[in-house]
């Protein structure tokens, strides 16, 4: 198992046509601890939006809808 | 149309995960309930079109992704600098945006291009496979492989520049456009 798998140094992908130049050229740290604070960040900033729930308003528009195609029903 | 109550709920269960979708593609919480609200407005509409038994979720990803690229291009003059009009919004409304602490990291997410950026929360916090992301983005999964890396690589780079405290939107996004070093 490598224990530091020095993501960094992998030859970037970019797309000369999507970017317009990178600013920093120097290799980044991409070890193990920036890739898991990354994605921990990523995450908690979701769930923030997903702690939220279902606001109101999408829960009438859907029980709207689905009464308007449901006129019979209450 | 009438949904089966197991349907109804799905739909329902899917808003969340799809509101926070949305707010990361577009970077504001307004715009993005808009797209919630045009995607379940077509979503329930063409609700025949789904098949029951597949992933409702990845379904409605897909729709909420599709109308956001069709809206983006109508407005690429408007939004020509996507990525910089998307820090502005998230400098807008930070509050919106919740806690200080990620604040750096949203206008890091901000800097990247989208296709990147929505390669990575599909993978990284939607919580989908390799396969659906590419699914839900058309394209082939060796793409979203790509995109994500880039995203991940990028990013580093965007949180681990040194001083902190100067690192704003603007000048980030001045930089990143102009390519300066």
């Amino acid at each position: 198992m490598t224990d530091r798998k020095p993501l960094g140094q992998q030859k970037p992908m970019e797309s000369a046509a999507q970017r317009p130049k990178k600013p920093n050229a120097k290799p980044a740290k991409l070890g193990r601890e920036v890739q898991a604070r990354l994605g921990q960040q990523l995450r908690a900033m979701y769930d923030e939006v997903l702690n939220q729930g279902v606001p109101d308003r999408f829960a009438e528009l859907i029980n709207r809808l689905d009464g308007e195609g449901n006129k019979d029903k209450h | 149309m009438p949904m089966d109550d197991s349907v109804r709920k799905a739909v329902l269960a899917a808003v969340p995960s799809l509101r926070a979708f949305a707010i990361s593609l577009c970077g504001n919480v307004d715009r993005a309930d808009d797209l919630v609200q045009e995607t379940l407005l077509r979503a329930i509409a063409n609700i025949d079109s789904f098949q029951p038994g597949t992933n409702m979720s990845a379904w409605l990803f897909t729709i909420l992704r599709n109308h956001f690229r069709s809206e983006y291009r109508k407005r690429r003059r408007e939004v020509e600098d996507g990525e910089g009009r998307y820090a502005d919004s998230l400098k807008s409304q930070p509050e919106q945006h919740g806690q200080v602490e990620f604040r750096e990291f949203r206008e890091a997410l901000a800097l990247l291009p989208s296709d990147q950026r929505e390669a990575l929360v599909l993978v990284g916090a939607s919580g989908f496979s390799y396969e659906e992301a590419a699914k839900i983005c058309g394209c082939a999964v060796g793409t979203i492989k790509s995109r994500v890396n880039r995203a991940r690589k990028r990013l580093a780079e965007l949180m681990s520049i040194d001083g902190a405290d100067d690192f704003g939107p603007d000048e980030q996004t001045r930089a990143v456009l102009a390519g300066r070093d």
